[in-house]
C-alpha cells in the first residue's frame, strides 16, 4: 500500500510503510548510508504528517519484513496481545502521541498497553515526538527488575561498573572494580567486556568477580560479556554465571550475523534460570543493542535503523531481561554522525524501550572518529537522568581502555545523583552504608583501613 | 600518556584525594582520580581533553606505505598496494560499504598480478589508526611466519590496503585465491591506546562473508597483547580453523596449551630483567 500527501504544489508519495517510516525519521547518517533517508527537509516533515494519519492497526497488517522470512517478525506478530491493545486500537500514530502525552497515560495505563504495542508502532510514534516528548513519556514509564537487588524504582538509577582491561589482567580488573565500588558504582551489574574469547580466561574472570562478591557480601550481579554460546558452555562447566549476556539486533539475518537466534537465547536463559543464583528475582538476561547493527550486517531489509533497533527490543522483551543497554554512540559516525544525532538516538532508544516495558539503560558514549565530545555526553546524560534512565555505564574516568571509546564515569553518575536526587538500588545502598563508603547516600572519603582495599592483597 | 600539564594541586583543599592511588600501578585505567565535590578535579579534566585531542588527530593521519614495504622486504616478503573504493578519509568514515570493496583499479591489478594461490594471506589495512599498523603489523608478521612455516603453510605476498575496513580482505583474498586471510588493521584509537592493532582471521574468504565467520584477536601492542603471544594465538587459530573453519563456532583454546604458558613465563622473566 502506498501513502501520499500534497504540500503546496508538491505531491509526496511513499511506496510502502517502511519507506514512509524511513523518510519520516529525523536525519542520521546511517539512513543516508542505506539510501533511505528523506531527500529534503520538507519531504521529511511530509512523511511525518502522512505517518501521523496511519492507523495503528495498519502495523499489524502491513509487515515491514515478511513473516515467513524473519523470526523476529513472527515473534512480534505471534506475541501481540490484542487485549492489551484494545484501549488504543482505534488510534492513529498521531493520536497515539497525543494519548501518550496526556494525563490518561500514567505509569499503570502505560504498563497495561505495553504488550499491545509492537516495535513498529513505537518507532513510528517516536518519529513524531520532540526530545521533550521522548523524555516526558519515558519518565512516566515504570519498569522494575530484580536479581540480587531491585532496579528501576521511582527516583532510582543504577550503574554498571565496567572494569575492563585490555589483556584481562586480574589485578588491573580488580583495581578498576575497587575504584568503582569506592565511588559507589556497581548496583546494576559488574560487567567485564573481555579481550579474550577463550573459555578458560572467561571462567577465571567469572570466578574472580564471584569471589569478591561473596567475600564482601555485595548485593549485586556479575557478568562477562561474551558470546551466548560461550556462556552456555561455561554454565555446563559449572562456572559461576549470574547473567547471560548477548548483543542482539532486530532482524533474523542480523542476529544470524551475531551467531544467534531466538532458540539459543531461550536455551541460555533456561540454563541460567536453573542455576537459581538470583536472591530477589529471576531476571537473568543482559542484552546490548544499538542503532545501525542491522545495516552494518547488511541485514536491514530497507528498514530504517531506528525501527530495526526497536525490533531488537521485541527480542529482548521475550526473555524478561534484568538490563537492556543501548550502546548509542559506539557504532561510529557512519550511523550517528555527531553529538546531535547521538543525543536524539539515545533519547529515542530509551523512550521506545521503556514504552515496550524494558529496563532500558544507555551507554552514553562516543568514539574518537565521531564528531562528538564530552559536552555532548553531558547533555545526553542529564537528559536521560530526567527521563528516568534505568542504568548508565561507569568506566574509570570515562575512558574504556579495552574497547577504546569514551563512556560515562563514576564521577558522571555522582553528578547526576546529586543534581536529580537519584538513588542506588536499595539493597546495594544499604551495603555501601554498611561498608562506610556512603553515609545517607553521600560518598565518604576513605582511609587506607577501608576493608575493600584489603582485597588487593589477594592479587600480590 | 604523560601530559605536559601538571598544575600544583597538592595542598588544594577543595580536592578529596583517593587513598588507593597505588592501585593505579596495576592498570592504565583512569582510577583514583580524586574529586571536587562529586566532580573531576581540574588537572584530570584537562588531562582527558588532551588525550581526546591526540586521538582525534590520530584518526586523520595517513599510512606510510613505502616504509612498510621496505620493512616487509627485509623479511623476504613482497608486498602489493591496493586501495578501497572510498575516495577520501571523509568518505571512508561515513561509507563503510566503500571501505569494504576494492577500487576497480586495485581489483584489476590484483587479478593481473600472477600470484600463486596460497594457504595464508596477510592483508594490512590502515583502518582507524595508521599509527597502530605502522608500529605493530610487521613485528607481528615476523613473529608469526616461523610458526606458519612449522605448519608447512604457503604464505602469499603481503597486501597493503588504504581506507580499508576488515571485510576488504575478503575481496583481496578472493582475487589472490587464498585459503585463509589474516587482516591486520588499526583499531579505533582509544584515549589510552591510540596504536592498538586488530587481527581478523577468515577461512574460505569471499565477498559477503559475515563477521560471525571470523575470529578476532584484539589489542595487539606491547602494552596490550605482546607480539609473541598474539602470534602464538594466531597460529593456533589458523591450525584449528584450517580443519573446522573460522567463526563463532571456533573457540580459542590457545591459552590452555603448554606452549602459551611457557611464552608467558618467558615474557614475565624478560620483563623482570628489564
Amino acid at each position: 500500500m502506498s501513502y501520499a500527501i500534497t504540500i503546496g504544489p508538491r505531491r509526496y508519495q511513499f511506496d510502502d510503510l517502511k519507506t514512509l517510516l524511513a523518510r519520516a525519521t529525523p536525519l542520521r547518517s546511517g539512513d543516508q548510508l542505506a539510501g533511505i533517508a528523506a531527500s529534503s527537509a520538507e519531504e521529511r516533515v511530509a512523511a511525518q504528517m502522512c505517518l501521523a494519519d496511519v492507523p495503528l492497526t495498519t502495523f499489524l497488517q502491513e509487515l515491514l519484513i515478511p513473516y515467513e522470512q524473519d523470526e523476529v517478525s513472527r515473534l512480534i506478530i505471534d506475541s501481540h496481545d490484542a487485549h492489551a491493545f484494545a484501549p488504543i486500537r482505534h488510534l492513529t500514530v498521531g493520536g497515539l502521541r497525543d494519548w501518550l502525552l496526556s494525563d490518561a497515560a500514567n505509569s499503570s495505563t502505560l504498563a497495561a498497553v505495553a504488550p499491545g504495542l509492537t516495535p513498529e508502532m513505537v518507532s513510528a510514534v517516536s518519529k513524531l515526538m520532540r526530545n521533550q516528548d521522548l523524555i516526558w513519556v519515558a519518565s512516566k514509564c515504570r519498569v522494575i527488575t530484580r536479581f540480587r537487588n531491585t532496579q528501576g524504582l521511582p527516583g532510582h538509577m543504577g550503574v554498571r561498573l565496567q572494569p575492563n582491561h585490555p589483556t584481562d589482567d586480574a589485578r588491573g580488573i580488580a583495581a578498576a572494580m575497587l575504584d568503582g565500588l569506592l565511588y559507589g558504582a556497581g548496583d546494576a551489574v559488574i560487567g567485564i567486556n573481555p579481550a579474550s574469547d577463550s573459555p578458560e580466561a572467561i571462567h577465571t574472570m567469572l570466578a574472580m568477580m564471584d569471589e569478591v562478591r561473596q567475600r564482601y557480601a555485595i548485593p549485586t550481579q556479575s557478568c562477562v560479556l561474551t558470546h551466548v554460546t560461550s556462556t552456555l558452555e561455561l554454565i555446563q562447566r559449572g562456572a559461576p554465571v549470574d547473567l547471560v549476556f548477548q548483543s542482539i539486533a532486530g532482524t533474523e539475518k542480523a542476529n544470524s550475523g551475531f551467531g544467534i537466534n531466538l532458540a539459543v537465547l531461550g536455551e541460555a536463559q533456561q540454563a541460567a534460570l536453573e542455576l537459581r543464583r538470583g536472591t530477589v528475582g529471576d531476571n537473568v538476561m543482559y542484552f546490548e543493542t544499538g542503532q545501525g547493527s542491522a545495516l552494518s550486517a547488511n541485514a536491514h531489509w530497507g528498514v530504517d535503523q531506528q525501527t530495526c533497533e526497536v525490533r531488537a527490543y521485541a527480542v529482548a522483551r521475550h526473555f524478561s531481561p534484568l538490563l537492556v543497554n543501548t550502546v548509542v554512540g559506539f557504532i561510529g559516525p557512519e550511523y550517528l554522525y555527531n553529538g546531535k544525532q547521538i543525543i536524539r538516538a539515545g533519547l529515542e532508544d530509551h523512550f521506545c524501550g521503556k514504552l515496550l516495558g524494558l529496563p532500558m539503560g544507555c551507554d552514553i558514549c562516543y568514539t574518537n572518529h565521531a564528531e562528538a565530545d564530552q559536552d555532548d555526553m553531558d547533555s545526553l546524560l542529564t537528559l536521560l537522568g530526567t527521563a528516568g534512565i534505568h542504568f548508565i555505564i561507569g568506566v574509570p574516568g570515562a575512558d574504556d581502555i579495552m574497547l577504546g571509546y569514551q563512556s560515562t564515569s563514576f564521577h558522571d553518575a555522582l553528578y547526576l545523583r546529586q543534581l536529580l536526587g537519584l538513588k542506588r538500588a536499595p539493597e546495594f545502598e544499604d551495603w555501601l552504608e554498611s561498608m562506610a563508603i556512603t553515609r545517607a547516600g553521600k560518598l565518604q572519603a576513605q582511609d587506607r583501613q577501608q576493608a575493600l582495599l584489603q582485597l588487593m592483597e589477594t592479587f600480590r | 600518556m604523560n601530559a605536559p600539564f601538571s598544575p600544583a594541586t597538592t595542598g588544594n583543599s577543595a580536592i578529596t584525594e583517593d587513598s588507593w592511588q597505588e592501585l593505579a600501578s596495576h592498570t592504565v585505567a583512569r582510577i583514583a582520580l580524586g574529586r571536587v565535590g562529586s566532580s573531576l578535579p581540574t588537572r584530570e579534566t584537562l588531562r582527558f581533553a588532551l588525550a581526546h585531542a591526540q586521538a582525534r588527530d590520530a584518526v586523520h593521519t595517513p599510512l606510510e606505505l613505502s616504509a612498510l614495504s621496505a620493512a616487509l622486504q627485509d623479511l623476504q616478503l613482497p608486498s602489493l598496494h591496493v586501495r578501497s573504493a572510498a575516495p577520501s578519509r571523509a568518505a571512508y568514515l561515513q561509507r563503510p560499504d566503500q571501505g569494504r570493496r576494492l577500487h576497480p583499479d586495485s581489483r584489476a591489478s590484483l587479478l593481473a598480478a600472477g600470484v600463486e594461490p596460497c594457504d595464508v594471506l596477510f592483508v594490512v589495512g590502515d583502518g582507524l589508526s595508521a599509527r597502530a599498523v605502522a608500529s605493530h603489523a610487521v613485528p607481528l608478521i615476523a613473529a608469526t611466519l616461523p610458526l606458519l612455516q612449522e605448519q608447512g603453510l604457503r604464505v602469499g605476498p603481503v597486501v597493503l590496503a588504504t581506507e580499508a575496513r576488515v571485510a576488504l580482505a575478503d575481496e583481496v583474498a578472493e582475487c589472490l585465491q587464498a585459503a585463509m586471510v589474516v587482516m591486520l588493521i588499526g583499531e579505533r584509537p582509544g584515549l589510552s591506546s591510540p596504536d592498538s592493532l586488530g587481527v581478523y582471521l577468515t577461512s574460505a574468504p569471499r565477498v559477503g562473508c559475515m563477521d560471525s565467520a571470523r575470529n578476532c584477536i584484539s589489542n595487539v601492542r606491547p602494552q596490550g597483547l605482546p607480539y609473541p603471544l598474539a602470534a602464538y594465538k594466531l597460529a593456533w587459530l589458523i591450525r584449528a580453523g584450517r580443519g573446522s573453519g573460522t567463526g563463532v563456532a571456533l573457540k580459542d583454546g590457545s591459552a590452555a596449551e603448554p606452549g602459551w604458558l611457557q611464552l608467558q613465563q618467558q615474557l614475565a622473566l624478560a620483563a623482570q630483567q628489564d
